[in-house]
């Protein structure tokens, strides 16, 4: 480290980054109501936040604790059949005011905090496995909860889930801010967690098991934690999916949904938050964009990721993550190589 | 040159994206033009359109009830332009395919929406048709769906008989309950039925649908169910089940699954000694590549489609005319009903002088819709009742000789 080396102090690079988010966020606000943008365009930005929130976490499992989970859309059904179930119950359309802002945040922590539960619940016994034995009791945990959903009524006799015929009716809580603000408060949050100390644990067993397990650092309790946090987040984006759709199927949340996750993932770099944020946003616009293709379209998705797999396996941006201060940084010291710092920007 | 390809690769997904972000907000701007320009294009006369959506899921699973719902609206529509519009009017088609996805179809009728089209006919699916109904119902914008037969379709909550009715969505196809209902009555009265068995696809909302309504209206008729077998989906084995219900030897067996199962089940119970009749929903069309004739023969079901019959000729003509295949399933004729559905209300509606794609003109076309009666389609003659369900009677359809008969209309 170079002693002369122009820095940023940690409570400016927060204030810049809070100052920029917020700019963000009012910025594209305004932006989507304003009348320039179709309802068709605010649909699109909506599923692609969700999307963008879908991706980023399973980044965390994936990315940054390097376990290979296919079981993702089960988290996202529960935080979905959750937050439906839980919309409904309270009946959040008749609300207004105060009350209506609260009942939604409530669904969108209760959905996350139920999907956590279940995160937990799966994540104990099956991340004493590793790579492919993981993915595939991942996958069987993923289906069960999908078939639970469609059978549960009729084995218990009760009207919960409604079964095959889908969770319906539930008041649409999603909009465009709501989705932003989720989009955001999910990837500073998990930004955060990683650049802190449980973070870079969990990136050390994702580097060298053995090694880290040797260091003291509590393996099974880090690959929970992070596993506990992808699935929080995924719940989250679930309870966002039902408030957009206003119902629910479980066939919506196959094994294909995981996939669809999974790649997004490993096309934007896995261990890349930038890259999950950009993939899940160029491959939700590209089959909206090449609908003039028509059937055409389906054929340039998948040739983009046959590609891309051959000239860049690593996915879009590899590892790479954005650091506004490393930038700056290095614009402040512009003759010396900048040094490898990390960096506490990201939005 | 491995990091020149990956540049060029995202600079060629980075293009997409701004592709559309482009076209989605020139698609806006056409939309907030689109009062003036349809206001011009009214004021030229007979050069003006009519916009109407179509959704289908032409790709993944169950594209072939896609693809043939988009032939039957596209034959009548071309059939309609041919003869010289509505008024004079062209009827210009907007077409989506929604992947029978929810959540595709609620972005593309979004797209719709922003394209100004006046009315739509889709989706396929009964999810993704649910999920756009509710769309169109907060917008009033005219809705028929040639297939989505789950009664929450056009109505909010099925469970409640005093439920709010989703006036702007109708449908030219049966809903499930009315299905199982016509085969128990049936039974009973032609068949003169005392037991019956039902086999369904458990967390099928179609198959489970037929089933619940068959069963009920069995009580109703004092036909006693002595067996309700399920079985998942993809299972080929029907054997444990067919011993079941055989040893309890019912009249009839009632099985609302799809085809390929129909035809496997009934295989499977002949070899395990039953004798009775076997009888079905809809989804039994093009049963008959699936089992032997003499394993199928005498079994029945209720079709929204008379195949064959003089009333139906020549739409097959012009079916196979247009698309060189035969008309694959009903869906077809059911999507030409949806379509001349939806362009007799327009033609309504237009009569009235009102302004291409306004919310009176929507208003008109599903006051139009509504007040339809006599309208004779292909698969019957159309009167909606307080659901905005058609009213129309069901084809029975036998099967004779490894042949799907038509017998009667019940």
């Amino acid at each position: 480290m170079k002693t002369n080396r122009k820095t940023i102090p940690m409570p400016m690079r927060y204030l810049i980054n809070t100052v920029l988010i917020v700019l963000f966020i009012l910025a594209s606000t305004l932006f989507v109501n304003s009348d320039a943008v179709s309802g068709y365009f605010t649909k699109i930005l909506m599923v692609i936040g969700i999307n963008i929130i879908l991706a980023v976490s399973l980044n965390i499992a994936t990315g940054y604790l390097g376990q290979l989970p296919l079981g993702h859309a089960g988290f996202m059904a529960v935080g979905a059949y959750t937050g439906g179930i839980f919309l409904k119950a309270v009946d959040a359309a008749k609300a207004t005011g105060g009350t209506y802002y609260l009942y939604v945040a409530a669904a969108l922590v209760l959905s996350g905090i139920v999907a956590g539960i279940f995160g937990i619940l799966i994540g104990v016994p099956a991340l004493r496995l590793k790579g492919d034995y993981l993915a595939i009791i991942t996958l069987g945990f993923g289906e069960i909860i999908r078939v639970v959903l469609t059978n549960i009524d009729s084995v218990l006799g009760f009207d919960l889930t409604y079964g095959a015929s889908g969770l319906k009716r539930i008041p649409k809580i999603t909009t465009f801010f709501n989705v932003l603000l989720c989009v955001v408060l999910s990837c500073v949050v998990i930004h955060m967690v990683m650049k802190s100390r449980h973070g870079r644990a969990i990136l050390s067993i994702r580097e060298n098991e053995i090694a880290a397990e040797s260091c003291g650092i509590r393996t099974t309790y880090y690959k929970v934690m992070a596993f506990t946090m992808s699935a929080f987040f995924a719940g989250v984006a679930g309870c966002l999916y039902a408030g957009y759709l206003g119902s629910l199927q479980p066939s919506s949340f196959g094994f294909m949904k995981s996939i669809e996750i999974l790649v997004m993932v490993v096309l934007g770099g896995m261990g890349s938050m930038l890259g999950s944020i950009l993939s899940a946003t160029v491959l939700t616009a590209l089959p909206e964009a090449l609908r003039a293709f028509s059937d055409y379209r389906m054929v340039v998705y998948s040739l983009v990721l046959v590609l891309m797999m051959i000239f860049k396996p690593t996915g879009l941006l590899g590892q790479y993550d954005f650091s506004l201060s490393r930038i700056l940084e290095k614009l402040m010291n512009p003759k010396k190589s900048a040094g490898k710092k990390e960096g506490a920007s990201h939005e | 040159m491995k990091k020149f390809v990956s540049v060029a690769l995202a600079a060629t997904m980075a293009l997409s994206l701004v592709a559309c972000g482009g076209s989605a907000s020139s698609a806006a701007s056409s939309a907030a033009n689109s009062t003036a320009s349809s206001a011009a294009s009214t004021a030229s006369g007979e050069g003006g359109t009519i916009k109407v959506g179509v959704l289908a899921n032409t790709s993944g699973d169950y594209a072939i009830y896609g693809n043939a719902v988009k032939n039957g609206v596209m034959l009548y529509i071309n059939e309609i332009n041919g003869k010289g519009g509505i008024n004079g009017k062209q009827i210009e088609v907007f077409d989506y395919d929604d992947k029978g996805d929810p959540t595709e179809a609620v972005t593309a009728f979004n797209r719709l929406v922003d394209d100004g089209v006046t009315a739509v006919i889709g989706s396929v699916l009964t999810g993704a048709t649910i999920a756009v109904a509710d769309e169109s119902y907060a917008i009033g914008m005219p809705q028929i769906t040639a297939s989505a037969t789950a009664a929450g379709v056009t109505v909010l909550d099925p469970e409640d008989p005093e439920s709010e009715v989703r006036t702007n969505v109708f449908r030219s196809c049966f809903i499930d309950p009315f299905q199982g209902e016509k085969m128990a009555e049936y039974a009973s009265q032609e068949l003169g039925a005392k037991t019956a068995a039902v086999i369904f696809e458990t967390g099928n909302d179609y198959s489970e649908g037929l089933k619940n309504a068959f069963v009920d209206k069995c009580k109703e008729l004092g036909i006693e169910v002595v067996s309700e077998e399920a079985y998942t989906k993809g299972d080929v084995d029907f054997k444990a089940q067919m011993t079941t219900i055989t040893s309890k030897n019912p009249d009839v067996v009632f099985c609302p699954n799809y085809y390929q199962d129909d035809g496997n089940i009934v295989k499977q119970a002949r070899a395990a000694g039953y004798t009775g009749t076997f009888m079905g929903g809809d989804g039994w069309g093009g049963v008959a590549g699936y089992a032997s004739a003499e394993e199928l023969e005498g079994s029945v079901y209720c079709s929204g489609y008379a195949a064959g019959t003089d009333d139906v000729k020549t739409f097959e003509t012009a079916y196979k005319d247009a698309y060189g295949e035969d008309v694959p399933n009903m869906f077809a004729p059911l999507g030409y009903d949806a379509a001349m559905l939806m362009c007799n209300a327009l033609s309504a509606a237009d009569d009235q002088g009102l302004e291409t794609g306004s919310d009176d003109y929507k208003a008109a076309v599903i006051d139009a819709m509504k007040s339809t009666d006599g309208l004779k389609g292909v698969t019957g003659t159309y009167k909606f009742d307080q659901y905005n369900n058609p009213i129309k009677s069901a084809a029975i359809m036998k099967l004779e000789g490894g042949k799907e008969v038509f017998s009667e209309m019940f």
